[in-house]
């Protein structure tokens, strides 16, 4: 009976997956673009993560107001032993604090988003590219119209018309790049059902979502993974301009955009509320898009 | 060629119905929603009932939306509940003040990436192509919003050389122009040098191009005669569809530095739900990007001679 233990399949296990992840961070250590972005990235979501503990003051509390940052070594009697490191704003909250507890804020909806835009985007792709003939051309066309919108037009008339919640930026969100995510799905799917496994799957009789979801998936994940890295930045920048545009979550829990929005008018005199909060928002976003470059270099490798 | 201009044309026009329709559905399907929004939170259910009656909004669906797109074709936009003026009258400026600043963004960005993407992408794998691709993605992540907040820091507040508003308010001056196009310049431009470096890249490892450099022609030449006439198509179509993307940007930079444009106008309505001034903008926004689209569309099938001639 020897044959048949070498014609059984390895069944997947938790280790094998495990090891899978070692070996694809591995591949990732070569490329020192993509293990600064995954170093920015872990650096916030261990932040955001420590919040608690980290945060000198809670996100609301109102303590000295405009404070200037590192006021307390300037010999300034007013500010207590808890040291000001970014000075607060006009309402007296501390901006490093705020800025701690905000990552939260962007860290919870950020990923959000993008999975609901992957989720809505990756089925209408696989439809589109595996069931052809008018699933296509419907799919393809809605996606064009709502394609030719240029996308914050998009975002401004949603969040005006359903106002500014949670709920309703992730719908937004989801609506505006849902398309775009689509159109690549598609794409990889065309490509990948005339594959041999494609071909087995429906002698089996498999089907068509069972062969879409399992099948045909799983094996575009490769391009499909950076571009989601890349829209993770996208996400995070319409949060925070959404924010900066007085759209976005409503306050007074931080969000890096809302903070910037509300310290706008004090830039002349207090221009660190609005240089730090960017600084944050900027460095996340240069972390993801630093991640895709090193993702794409090492797909393009091998 | 007439064919496909033809064609292109008639989809514009079908994409604008179907826009049109979205943007109306989104914004008028609820009555009341759109009376209060006219009428103010404070006006009562009567006030609404007769104004609703007056402008016809209990006909059925399809034929307001008939009504409302008649209106639309012949430029008679309606009233802003905000400005008190006919819509049309305060959107004509503002467009103006749009189209010489995306102009002045323009100007800059063309020359500027795809400079930076043709030297990146002749000698593919170079230094320079690594600190321009770096900075590229650098530059791509700053958002807009956080960019005017760093460039004002440092030449506004810093070294007092430039305006920090764009108002306009003393007569048209270059001087308040130059931070807005900064920053939209600054953001795009590593996109638009990425595409001219992948096309160009691609391009020089061609036979023709490798035959050009081997049978001894000066490598100014191979590039300025040889590799620059297809390079060059491929960013032709990145710039013109930059257009869709400068009209989403500028709602962020004319807010931040006050600048009268078209962006400022539609955010400035959405936050008071000035409802026909929303409307109006959205659908200008979207045929000037369809319509942008359609020409570069037109512009790569005539560029492309492998298109053209068959």
């Amino acid at each position: 009976m020897a044959h048949a233990t070498t014609l059984t399949m390895p069944a997947p296990t938790s280790e094998a997956a495990l090891a899978r992840a070692l070996r694809s961070f591995a591949l990732l250590r070569e490329s020192w673009v993509g293990m600064t972005g995954a170093g920015i990235i872990l650096f916030w979501v261990a932040v955001a993560l420590l919040a608690h503990w980290i945060a000198p003051f809670g996100p609301n509390a109102t303590l000295v107001p405009w404070q200037k940052p590192l006021a307390a070594f300037a010999g300034n009697s007013v500010v207590p032993p808890g040291r000001f490191w970014l000075g607060t704003d006009h309402l007296g909250r501390d901006i490093l604090s705020r800025i701690i507890w905000g990552s939260r804020t962007v860290l919870t909806y950020a990923p959000l988003a993008t999975l609901c835009a992957y989720t809505v985007g990756s089925i209408m792709g696989l439809a589109a590219g595996y069931l052809r003939g008018w699933v296509d051309d419907v799919l393809s066309r809605i996606a064009d119209i709502i394609l030719s919108f240029p996308v914050l037009v998009l975002y401004v008339i949603i969040i005006a018309t359903f106002g500014a919640s949670p709920l309703n930026i992730i719908f937004a969100i989801t609506f505006a790049s849902g398309p775009g995510i689509m159109r690549i799905v598609r794409g990889l799917t065309l490509d990948l059902r005339s594959r041999e496994y494609v071909a087995a799957a429906e002698t089996r009789g498999d089907s068509p979502w069972r062969i879409m979801l399992v099948e045909i998936l799983p094996n575009a994940r490769g391009p499909v993974i950076v571009d989601a890295c890349l829209r993770l930045g996208y996400v995070t920048i319409t949060i925070g301009v959404l924010g900066f545009l007085g759209l976005g979550l409503p306050p007074p829990n931080p969000d890096w955009g809302g903070m910037i929005n509300e310290a706008r008018s004090m830039a002349l005199a207090f221009p660190h509320m609005t240089l730090f909060p960017c600084i944050a928002i900027s460095s996340l976003i240069l972390g993801f898009n630093l991640l895709a470059d090193g993702l794409r270099e090492i797909s393009l490798r091998d | 060629m007439l064919i496909l201009i033809s064609k292109r044309l008639g989809l514009m026009a079908l994409t604008m119905v179907v826009v049109s329709m979205l943007v109306f559905l989104l914004l008028e399907v609820n009555i009341q929603g759109v009376a209060t929004k006219v009428l103010g939170p404070y006006s009562t259910l009567d006030q609404r009932e007769i104004w609703l009656k007056a402008n016809g909004y209990f006909d059925p669906l399809y034929q307001r939306y008939v009504r409302w797109l008649g209106h639309f074709a012949v430029g008679d936009l309606g009233q802003s509940v905000r400005f008190k003026a006919p819509v049309a009258a305060i959107l004509g400026p503002r467009l103006r003040n749009t189209a010489i600043l995306g102009l002045g963004v323009f100007v800059v960005l063309i020359p500027v990436s795809l400079t930076l993407g043709i030297l990146a992408g002749m000698r593919e794998g170079s230094k320079l192509d690594r600190v321009i691709s770096v900075s590229s993605i650098i530059t791509t992540s700053v958002p807009e919003f956080a960019s005017s907040v760093f460039l004002a820091a440092i030449f506004v507040f810093g070294l007092h050389w430039l305006p920090g508003t764009s108002t306009m308010t003393e007569g048209f001056t270059l001087r308040e122009l130059i931070l807005p196009i900064l920053v939209l310049v600054l953001y795009d431009f590593g996109y638009v040098a990425r595409m001219t470096r992948a096309s160009m890249a691609e391009v020089m490892t061609t036979h023709y191009v490798r035959t050009a450099v081997l049978k001894g022609l000066p490598y100014r030449q191979v590039i300025l005669k040889h590799a620059l006439r297809n390079a060059l198509i491929a960013p032709f179509t990145v710039i013109m569809l930059q257009v869709s993307w400068l009209l989403s940007g500028v709602i962020v930079v004319e807010s931040f530095f006050a600048y009268r444009g078209f962006g400022a106008l539609l955010l400035e309505a959405s936050l008071n739900q000035d409802i026909f001034v929303i409307e109006a903008c959205a659908m200008t926004a979207v045929f000037v990007a369809v319509s942008t689209q359609t020409l570069a569309d037109i512009g790569y099938t005539y560029l492309n001679p492998r298109i053209r001639f068959r």
